[in-house]
């Protein structure tokens, strides 16, 4: 996918998009600035790819991108330029479902792309210890006056507009009560 | 030299080998459109407006036309479907990072960008639209201002400012996206060593770089009646006015400048021509001096201020080697201030004095020091050929249509001697002729070893035991003044202009697309006029001019005297590299 002969393994936690828009943003930052396809084709990739990882992308910009993409390929002066879009262009091919649920679904299936995420508690499993609200940096998370059936204590909730996704409750919660969606 | 065989778009053409695909397109009657490309100065296939298709066997790729050679039996494809798609997405690229504000710029339809644009068909001039960085408008020198967010990062003024002039005080700063053309550490133009000669703008393909524009000043000048406005006009305008009116290079317009600026309302239309004939009657005398008394040789001209601020700023040490007259256009308000104020009974401070220059460094060279010979500044405003072009425009002046006129009496009067020194060579041969004439009595008008367009040029003249050399471009100007501080230079006069073939090429000029200049010497075409202009004249030695002759009986005595120098010479500053 680069062009430094390493392999890179990865899962389905691995977001496509955002595996894109990393080693775009790594292109952008060493294109030297001389000739426009690379200087100028190279952010503008970068901006769609990070409009899409924000549920902000529409289906013209997949063609958009697309098209940009080969033709900094085939413009550009050097060989950074020429290969900085390989890793849009591969992705695009192997994993266009994902670039349209981010699209289309505005989800990130991989569950990377914060914009796109949800956290959610299951109050019938939370037990209401309250760990996750300790370990909330945004003190997003408070406690409810709902008790689940055979539980002692009351469930927690997450207050979607001041969690900042860190994902902190969910590596806290013992009991698998928080999803992100 | 070796020739091959090249296709472009099924057309069959020899070429020599190295030959450019560019080029070969040229000679096969199919232009590939540029916007970094500058021949022999800035070929770096930077823009990629040039790209074509080429196949050298292995199938057709994209390559870059302006610097890639043909191979032989190469097919080349100058305006295929890819090629034409490809341009018009960089040209749309670059259109994201422009501001697009073509209604108020001052390049509008005399733009590459936008004709490039008009030819590709770009519909949708904001398809690519992202985040741009915003930069302040520099206008910091004295001639001109630079607004980065119309450059398209093409490098031609870098390169023409490095290679062509040796002087680099801009380049690339940062990198990647946030490159932007300006000076070391972001500092203004107008506090770095900037000569102020302006090639930068007469080959910015845009209007990221422009002169600082005074005609409104100068109009509103017109309009009061309390004021006397004269012009004057340097000699390489006439060579290059009527470009601004779809004239063709080298057409001679001096009759309609003329008959033009008198409907633009000033009261008495000179020519700088006619102290153009002064100067040689004062540097002829300097220069004799001189080598009577043993003073500082070579003699330097000072006519160009671009050289002048050139050599203030890198070679402080040789300032005495240049001649103390001012430069005609001082010489030309001075004399008028003085001389023509008195002799028509005016207050000089009731005198508002207009220079149209080809040049920019003019601008810069009217708030100098030691200009103001009758207490008040001997120039008031310096206005470009482009300026003029534009004032002729906007007081609806059908400039083609109008009937030659001839310049004003006394101060218009000149000689064929004068109307060469826009080109470079012209202000060596105008002094020789004279020269040659006072020493030795006998007539020489035509010094062709001193005209044409190379850098530097060097002739004997025997009889007068006097070496003489001529450079124009200040990279070749530098070569001169290395030898001089080596003491390897032979010469006893030397003719130095800023610009490269002298003022006809001058900063000021009106701009000429690149895809022309590439295919065209713009400089010989323009100096053409001149050389035509003087072959014309019914005098061709500036001592012969019956307005000079009269000016030095009645005013001046004789060149170089007491008062000839307080009007008609300056001194000069030492500067440093990068400071004011």
């Amino acid at each position: 996918m680069m062009g430094s002969g390493g392999l890179i393994v990865m899962d389905e936690d691995n977001c496509m998009v955002d595996i894109a828009k990393f080693f775009l943003e790594f292109t952008v930052d060493e294109s030297c600035g001389k000739c426009t396809p690379c200087r100028i084709g190279t952010k503008r990739m970068w901006e769609i790819l990070d409009r899409i990882t924000k549920g902000k992308g529409t289906v013209e910009d997949l063609d958009k991108l697309e098209e940009l993409a080969y033709h900094v390929k085939g413009n550009s002066l050097c060989g950074l330029g020429q290969t900085a879009p390989n890793p849009v262009l591969s992705t695009l091919r192997c994993f266009r479902d994902e670039y349209l649920a981010h699209v289309v679904d505005k989800k990130c299936p991989a569950g990377v792309c914060k914009d796109l995420l949800s956290f959610e508690i299951e109050k019938d499993k939370c037990f209401g210890c309250g760990m996750c609200a300790k370990q909330c940096p945004a003190e997003a998370i408070t406690v409810t006056d709902y008790t689940a059936p055979g539980k002692k204590k009351p469930a927690y909730s997450i207050d979607k507009n001041k969690c900042v996704k860190c994902g902190a409750c969910i590596a806290t919660c013992k009991f698998k009560a928080i999803i992100k969606k | 030299m070796e020739n091959i065989t090249v296709k472009v778009n099924g057309v069959e053409i020899s070429v020599p080998k190295g030959t450019t695909v560019l080029e070969a397109a040229h000679n096969a009657g199919f232009e590939i459109p540029t916007l970094c490309y500058m021949k022999e100065i800035n070929e770096i296939g930077a823009c990629r407006i040039c790209v074509t298709e080429v196949n050298e066997g292995r199938g057709f790729r994209l390559v870059a036309g302006c610097v890639y050679p043909c191979s032989p039996n190469m097919e080349i494809l100058t305006n295929s479907p890819k090629v034409i798609e490809s341009r018009k997405k960089t040209l749309e690229l670059i259109l994201s990072t422009h501001d697009r504000k073509c209604l108020s710029c001052v390049r509008s339809g005399n733009c590459e960008l936008q004709k490039l644009c008009k030819d590709y068909g770009v519909e949708d001039a904001g398809k690519y639209d992202g985040v741009n960085e915003h930069y302040e408008i520099d206008d910091t020198a004295a001639h001109m201002y630079r607004d980065n967010n119309k450059c398209i990062l093409c490098r031609r003024c870098v390169a023409v400012c490095s290679k062509t002039q040796g002087i680099g005080v801009i380049g690339a700063n940062e990198r990647g996206f946030k490159t932007f053309i300006g000076s070391a550490f972001n500092m203004g133009l107008g506090e770095t060593s900037c000569v102020s000669c302006g090639q930068c703008i007469a080959v910015c393909p845009v209007g990221a770089i422009a002169e600082k524009d005074y005609t409104k000043q100068v109009m509103a000048a017109i309009a009061d009646p309390e004021k006397t406005v004269i012009v004057q006009t340097a000699p390489a305008v006439r060579a290059g006015l009527g470009e601004a009116f779809g004239l063709p290079i080298g057409t001679n317009v001096e009759g309609k400048m003329v008959a033009a600026l008198r409907r633009l309302g000033f009261d008495k239309v000179f020519d700088t021509d006619f102290a153009a004939d002064l100067t040689i009657m004062e540097e002829a005398n300097e220069f004799v001096e001189r080598v009577q008394n043993g003073g500082t040789l070579p003699m330097i001209t000072s006519c160009s201020p671009g050289w002048i601020k050139f050599c203030e700023h890198y070679y402080p040490d040789l300032l005495d080697h240049l001649s103390s007259c001012k430069s005609p256009q001082q010489m030309f308000g001075a004399t008028a201030k003085t001389y023509w104020a008195e002799k028509m009974g005016i207050d000089p401070k009731n005198i508002v004095m207009v220079s149209i220059m080809p040049c920019t460094a003019k601008k810069f060279e009217i708030g100098r020091p030691d200009q103001n010979a009758a207490g008040v500044p001997d120039v008031d405003f310096a206005l470009t050929t482009r300026e003029l072009g534009r004032m002729i425009e906007r007081a609806g002046i059908n400039f083609l249509g109008l009937e030659d006129e001839k310049f004003d009496d006394p101060l218009g009067i000149s000689t064929g001697a004068a109307v060469i020194f826009g080109a470079t060579g012209g202000v060596m041969e105008a002094a020789l002729r004279t020269a040659y004439n006072t020493l030795t009595g006998k007539t020489l008008v035509d010094i062709p070893q001193v005209r044409g367009t190379e850098g530097i040029k060097e002739f004997a003249v025997d009889e007068l035991n006097v070496k003489v050399k001529v450079a124009s471009g200040l990279s070749n100007a530098r070569q001169i003044l290395d030898d001089i501080r080596a003491g390897k230079c032979n010469a006893q006069f030397i003719e130095i202009m800023a610009c490269p073939g002298g003022c006809v090429n001058g900063g000021g000029q009106p701009q000429v697309p690149m895809g022309i200049r590439n295919f065209t010497d713009i400089r010989a075409e323009r100096a053409k006029v001149l050389y035509n202009l003087d072959k014309e004249m019914p005098i061709r030695q500036s001592h012969e001019n019956p307005a000079i002759q009269e000016l030095y009986k009645t005013y001046f005595e004789k060149p170089g005297s007491h008062k000839a120098h307080e009007v008609l010479h300056t001194t000069y500053v030492k500067r440093k590299i990068n400071e004011v």
